[in-house]
């Protein structure tokens, strides 16, 4: 059968394109401008071509932010996985407290970001926070203001709280895919306990872990307000992640030229790693098939 | 392999069963032989499945024990029964390649890799599927998963029984035949209990040497095929076998003769007076038109279904089937009817008498 030329058809994509240059094209395209001259205000703008991407790039301080912010990400995803598979494995599957579970579950997943801050920066100060005064009464030396050590834990434990949730509901929503058949023939078999998770509860939830693992870095690698809340980067650098070092450089320094080679150059990186995750999680099985 | 008692046993759904109507599985007591291969007979929700479940572990019991080889397993866990199962719908370990499906319940078990080589050889040779060894099973067919479970169901030697699910449901007519003569083959070999759950009627006359016929939650009936079909126990298990059923109608019984809709039917043995809904139950194969015949009926219809016809006739209201033979002419309209004298059953609340042979005899 001929294909019917007719490239007026076209026309039709147009509005999407109009919506998408404005929300997303152009402001982009200014930050690339920004990152490719140098300007000193009155809208003048002089040609600096990759200067900024390598000053960015052979930035001591941006790799230290950078190290930091893999740092936290790593530690994040290699405990609230686990963890949030961990918990949606011993959740009751039916009944009042499925939903109960549920519920509390959810609780953390609507608190606004820089409330759960300031929860937790309240609940960790040695004078008034329960946590920091019942710790330092019991005799253990913490204190998020001075040690940097105590600053990261206090924000581990705070996002492991905060968005832990979310991977156990939706591992939670893929173990209750997996049809009773499954776990009965599995007990015909005499499948151990880690058998039944390695051959039937992973291979299930894998669809909404790889969302999951995805959810989590993209938002632990871009994490602000909270460390901002409870710290504000401190104490030293110690927890200025790379969120935290932009909005210093651009809004604090005013370098915007750098601030905006920053901004490309970390919004490729997560683009990046999120690719990456992707396509080896939805690759991990298919060796064998022909 | 091991002989299966259940001894008092009953199941319900529901925690405070109240009415008869609250229990899938009624009481019963059965006693499945060791080696034997058995068909587990039955309309869709008459509790076949749970009593599989209850035997094999999934299910715990409400009352009773379930005893292999005299040993108490009721309490015992599934994977301490070493019991295999096929289920009705096709259950595969996605991840894993076909070879490695079959081997799982050996490894499990924990045998060494030169046997589970070769056993999983040879039942992949019985299910024909040695070319796709090494795929994974995920992307495969229906059928082909399904022929997977049958092959785990199968692979161990050493287990008590197997139960089969209605497990060809999902499998195209002709690997159906292949597959079931495979199971008959492989009982031949191995001496398994087997039971085999299906509605069917075919496949479990084929299948088994012992049906077992569940109606309502209860064991109506355990024979040889040939002993359902000759001598039912239950009005179910008349028309539930055969195919068209047993023909059932209302009757006055008295001695060896039955009123059915106005005529008088001779009977085989004298019954005397049974009390109770009383029926009498002739197999279609019995029915002969006969102009002398004691019983006025009107044909309806007659289909040929190929290598016999059916004459759908009706007595007094009540449907009557009757097998032709090929050749002989008939025609719809009334006709007169005759039945075998000596192959009517008399049935009084649904169950066989056996007749008054002391007063019969003494004719």
């Amino acid at each position: 059968m001929d294909k019917t030329e007719n490239n007026r058809a076209w026309f039709l994509v147009l509005p999407v394109l109009v919506v998408v240059a404005f929300s997303a094209i152009i402001p982009l395209m200014t930050v690339v401008n920004y990152a490719l001259n140098d300007t000193f205000g009155n809208n003048e703008f002089f040609w600096v071509g990759l200067e900024w991407f390598e000053e960015t790039l052979a930035s001591e301080r941006v790799h230290q932010a950078l190290g930091r912010q893999i740092l936290f990400s790593a530690i994040i995803l290699a405990i609230q996985v686990p963890l949030g598979v961990y918990i949606a494995l011993n959740m009751p599957r039916k009944g009042f407290w499925a939903s109960f579970c549920l519920v509390v579950m959810a609780l953390p997943l609507l608190i606004p970001f820089n409330v759960v801050g300031t929860i937790w920066q309240i609940f960790g100060r040695v004078d008034i926070g329960l946590l920091g005064h019942t710790l330092a009464a019991a005799g253990i030396d913490y204190n998020y203001t001075n040690d940097p050590l105590d600053a990261w834990l206090t924000i581990i434990v705070m996002d492991v709280w905060h968005w832990t949730s979310l991977i156990a509901l939706l591992a939670y929503a893929g173990l209750q895919s997996i049809p009773q058949a499954f776990y009965q023939a599995a007990r015909i078999d005499q499948a151990s306990r880690w058998s039944v998770f390695r051959y039937i509860e992973l291979p299930k939830m894998r669809g909404v872990l790889l969302i999951a693992v995805l959810l989590r870095f993209m938002d632990s690698f871009m994490i602000y307000t909270e460390p901002f809340v409870v710290t504000g980067g401190g104490p030293g650098n110690s927890t200025t992640f790379l969120s935290i070092d932009l909005v210093k450089m651009a809004v604090g320094q005013f370098d915007l030229g750098p601030a905006a080679a920053f901004s490309i150059v970390y919004f490729l990186v997560i683009l990046l790693v999120s690719w990456v995750f992707y396509t080896v999680m939805t690759n991990l099985d298919r060796e064998g098939r022909p | 392999m091991a002989q299966i008692v259940l001894e008092n046993l009953a199941h319900s759904y529901l925690a405070a069963p109240a009415g008869d109507a609250d229990w899938a599985l009624k009481q019963m007591d059965h006693v499945w032989k060791d080696g034997g291969a058995y068909a587990l007979l039955g309309a869709s929700g008459c509790g076949k499945t749970t009593l599989l479940n209850i035997i094999s572990g999934l299910l715990r019991p409400s009352r009773g024990r379930v005893i292999f080889d005299g040993d108490d397993v009721t309490d015992a866990p599934t994977t301490a029964r070493n019991i295999a199962q096929v289920f009705q719908f096709p259950v595969v370990y996605d991840t894993m390649t076909v070879r490695q499906n079959l081997a799982f319940p050996l490894r499990n078990r924990g045998r060494d890799a030169d046997y589970i080589a070769r056993r999983v050889q040879s039942i992949a040779a019985m299910i024909g599927m040695e070319e796709m060894l090494d795929r994974k099973a995920r992307g495969l067919t229906a059928d082909a998963k399904q022929k997977i479970s049958l092959g785990r169901g199968m692979v161990r030697e050493d287990v008590n029984a197997i139960l089969f699910d209605e497990p060809l449901t999902v499998i195209d007519p002709q690997m159906k035949w292949a597959l079931r003569t495979q199971l008959k083959a492989l009982h031949r070999e191995f001496g398994h209990t087997m039971i085999y759950v299906t509605h069917d009627q075919t496949e479990a006359l084929t299948f088994a040497d012992q049906v077992v016929v569940m109606h309502e939650g209860r064991v109506v009936q355990t024979g040889t095929p040939e002993a359902l079909f000759e001598t039912p126990a239950h009005t179910f298990v008349g028309y539930f076998i055969g195919s068209p059923g047993m023909n059932l109608l209302s009757a006055e019984v008295d001695g060896a003769l039955a009123r059915v809709a106005g005529c008088s039917v001779p009977l085989g043995a004298d019954y005397g007076r049974p009390a109770g809904r009383v029926q009498i139950g002739i197999r279609p194969e019995y029915v002969i038109p006969d102009p002398e015949g004691p019983v006025t009926a009107t044909v309806r219809r007659i289909e040929d279904v190929g290598h016999h016809r059916i004459l759908r006739a009706d007595v007094g209201g009540t449907p009557v089937n009757a097998i032709l033979p090929e050749g002989q002419p008939a025609a719809t309209g009334p006709v007169r009817l005759s039945f075998l004298a000596d192959r009517i059953g008399v049935f009084s609340d649904d169950w066989r008498l056996a007749p008054a042979s002391g007063r019969a005899g003494g004719r």
